[in-house]
């Protein structure tokens, strides 16, 4: 996926043909330019920041851009689910005996034991999913961005304990580690992403310390601090902008993680907690109603699976957006 | 050789040190919300004499060090308490259960191996080809799957929607209870246990293949006239599975640790689905003690892993640390 890597000097050197970037420029009618260093003319674009150049790339991977398209989506379905959503999620739909209905016109995705829209569900669902992922991110990259930026940076004694303490979280399987933290901490929405997010910072932190300790070794670094830049100033300004997408990658993917985990917490019962309907609570529900109902199973599922695809997705079209290379 | 296994050994301490610190913290009345009498007691009503016995019991009326002493010492003695529910120290309980997890772990393994690694050599030796497309997207997809959701629809389409032409021959929830489990039962627990690890083999092994492909030595061999054949299998593959079995060893390590979600949706009667049960009837010393066990066995194992290692290459026993 190297075919189109990215330039740091800004010249578009290896691209001589087709629409170069968001302004509308087109250089077509230009000769085909060659290794050259870069002339005056290229720095007339003033839009053709790093950023740019990704946000250009990312543009043209049609599997980023639907993962985008859909994460969009379902954010926007979300968030207005309570102007539009045809049915109650906690209630059951009607009084007359409606439990376990196939599909139909009026509940598109069938309903479930005690008769409730699955439909309206699974949108109710996506809120807490895209929540706790978010939220339980956030918190992972707080810890990781603070303990990675100073491991890296200053290395040492700080380092060697950050790291050995970062080892220790590995040496925990997963999703037992989760569950032990929130047999203590007590199942519960709010829990749930807070378990996530702590679990999830030292992968952070070593992504940003390996990137930070490649960055560090640049010249404009030792110019900086030449010139007598604070440390705050050199990592703010120099460093960070330029270790920072590896970040941007991961926690992105992160996301999806996220939400697999919290949907497999929900469903072993540790998550969040009826009635608040949740994608893995509502499949813990349709395990003992797989051949009645199959629908249960079906499609929070489904949704699941997209929704996390497309974070996969996404983050797949960042790193090569960015260009950046991860050891899998 | 000796040395390199005494430094690896070394290494695990503090990591043991640390990870039975952690899960003692989580003890501490105080400190996490949380009491630890009433996670001992359970549902059991908590009566001031009761409360009185367990502290004793437990040596949680002593200060916080000599209480880390007696949990270390417990879990060196394999001492991990004993359950609420059943009459059986947590111990005896997931001994029971490791050999099932042991087996499942090694037939997913065994999947991982033959469907990831064939995965990734063909997608990268047919590069950008129809066949490198499908197995792309399919890791991607496969990645994206929660394990527990791809082992309920296996269970509806091979239990339910074919029954009749397997015979019921794979639906374990109903006939695997207890007895030790058929060799048939295995198969969809593997593949579904297998299904992300596959994914990342496939993934690994088809940029490894491609980076091996691109070396000088590869356009040597094949200008030598040797069949693509020859030159895949012997001379690429050979260098491009290194860090392909470096994630097969780590994997091994954390599926030997069971696997609660593969185990509770198959009924699969492994430490994961013990764990999982005792979160389901609140037994909190199976839980606890079981994911201490599950830490030493993941730690035991990767340390045999990296002895393996250190025989088969011998850079690795003069490179350092194992880092």
């Amino acid at each position: 996926m190297s075919a189109d890597r990215h330039h740091p000097d800004g010249g578009d050197l290896h691209t001589p043909q087709g629409p170069l970037d968001a302004g509308g420029h087109e250089l077509q009618d230009q000769p085909p330019r060659t290794l050259v260093p870069a002339v005056p003319e290229v720095s007339a674009h003033p839009s053709r920041t790093l950023w740019g150049d990704a946000w250009m790339r990312l543009r043209k991977n049609k599997l980023a851009i639907a993962g985008l398209t859909w994460i969009t989506f379902i954010i926007i379905v979300t968030v207005s689910a309570d102007l539009w959503v045809p049915q109650n999620f906690a209630e059951p739909t009607s009084t007359e005996f409606a439990s376990m209905q196939a599909p139909s016109a009026d509940h598109p995705f069938g309903t479930d034991r005690i008769g409730r829209d699955v439909f309206s569900r699974v949108i109710y669902g996506a809120r807490v999913s895209l929540a706790v992922g978010i939220l339980a991110v956030s918190i992972s990259l707080v810890i990781g961005l603070a303990l990675g930026s100073l491991s890296g940076y200053y290395g040492g004694l700080l380092d060697a304990f950050v790291m050995r303490t970062a080892d220790i979280f590995f040496a925990f399987p997963y999703t037992l580690f989760a569950i032990a933290l929130l047999a203590v901490l007590g199942p519960s929405y709010r829990n749930v992403f807070i378990a996530i997010g702590i679990l999830g910072w030292p992968s952070i932190a070593r992504v940003l310390r390996s990137s930070i300790l490649s960055v560090k070794e640049n010249e404009y670094v030792d110019a900086a601090r030449a010139m007598g830049a604070s440390d705050l100033r050199i990592m703010l300004r120099h460093i960070m902008p330029n270790a920072i997408a590896p970040i941007i990658v991961y926690g992105t993917m992160s996301i999806g993680g996220a939400i697999i985990t919290e949907a497999a917490l929900s469903y072993l019962g540790m998550g969040v907690q009826p009635p608040t309907p949740s994608w893995g609570g509502m499949l813990s529900e349709a395990k003992a109603l797989m051949i009645p109902a199959p629908w249960l199973t079906v499609w929070p599922g489904f949704a699941i699976l997209t929704t996390v695809l497309s974070f996969v997705l996404m983050g797949d079209g960042l790193r090569d957006a960015l260009d950046v290379k991860m050891k899998d | 050789m000796l040395k390199y296994v005494f430094r690896r050994i070394l290494q695990m301490i503090p990591v043991f040190l640390g990870v039975t610190l952690i899960l003692f913290a989580l003890r501490i009345p105080g400190l996490l919300p949380g009491d630890p009498v009433q996670l001992i007691v359970g549902e059991r009503e908590l009566t001031p004499a009761l409360r009185a016995q367990i502290e004793e019991e437990h040596h949680l009326n002593e200060s916080v060090p000599v209480q880390y002493g007696y949990y270390i010492s417990g879990i060196l003695q394999g001492d991990l308490g004993r359950s609420l529910q059943k009459n059986r120290t947590v111990t005896d309980i997931l001994l029971d259960k490791f050999p099932n997890t042991a087996r499942l772990a090694v037939s997913a393994i065994l999947v991982e191996i033959v469907i990831g690694l064939m995965a990734g050599i063909i997608s990268a030796v047919k590069q950008y080809s129809f066949w490198d497309v499908v197995v792309t997207l399919s890791t991607s997809i496969l990645v994206s799957v929660p394990v527990f959701w791809l082992g309920m629809l296996l269970q509806m389409f091979f239990g339910i929607k074919i029954k009749q032409w397997t015979g019921g021959a794979f639906s374990l929830p109903m006939s695997g209870m207890g007895s030790p489990p058929d060799l048939v039962h295995l198969i969809l627990p593997s593949i579904t246990l297998a299904s992300v690890s596959t994914a990342y083999v496939a993934r690994i092994m088809r940029s490894q293949m491609l980076e091996a492909m691109g070396q000088d030595y590869i356009r040597t061999a094949m200008a030598k006239g040797l069949s693509q054949r020859v030159v895949v299998f012997k001379h690429a593959l050979k260098n491009a599975l290194i860090p392909v079995v470096t994630f097969i060893g780590i994997d091994l390590g954390a599926l030997m640790g069971g696997a609660i979600l593969t185990e509770s949706v198959f009924s699969w009667p492994g430490v994961g689905r013990e764990i999982y049960l005792a979160v389901m009837q609140r037994d909190w010393p199976v839980v606890m003690g079981g994911v201490v066990v599950v830490v030493l066995i993941v730690m035991f194992v990767n340390l045999l892993v990296d002895i393996s290692y250190a025989v088969l290459d011998p850079r690795i026993r003069y490179g350092g640390t194992a880092e």
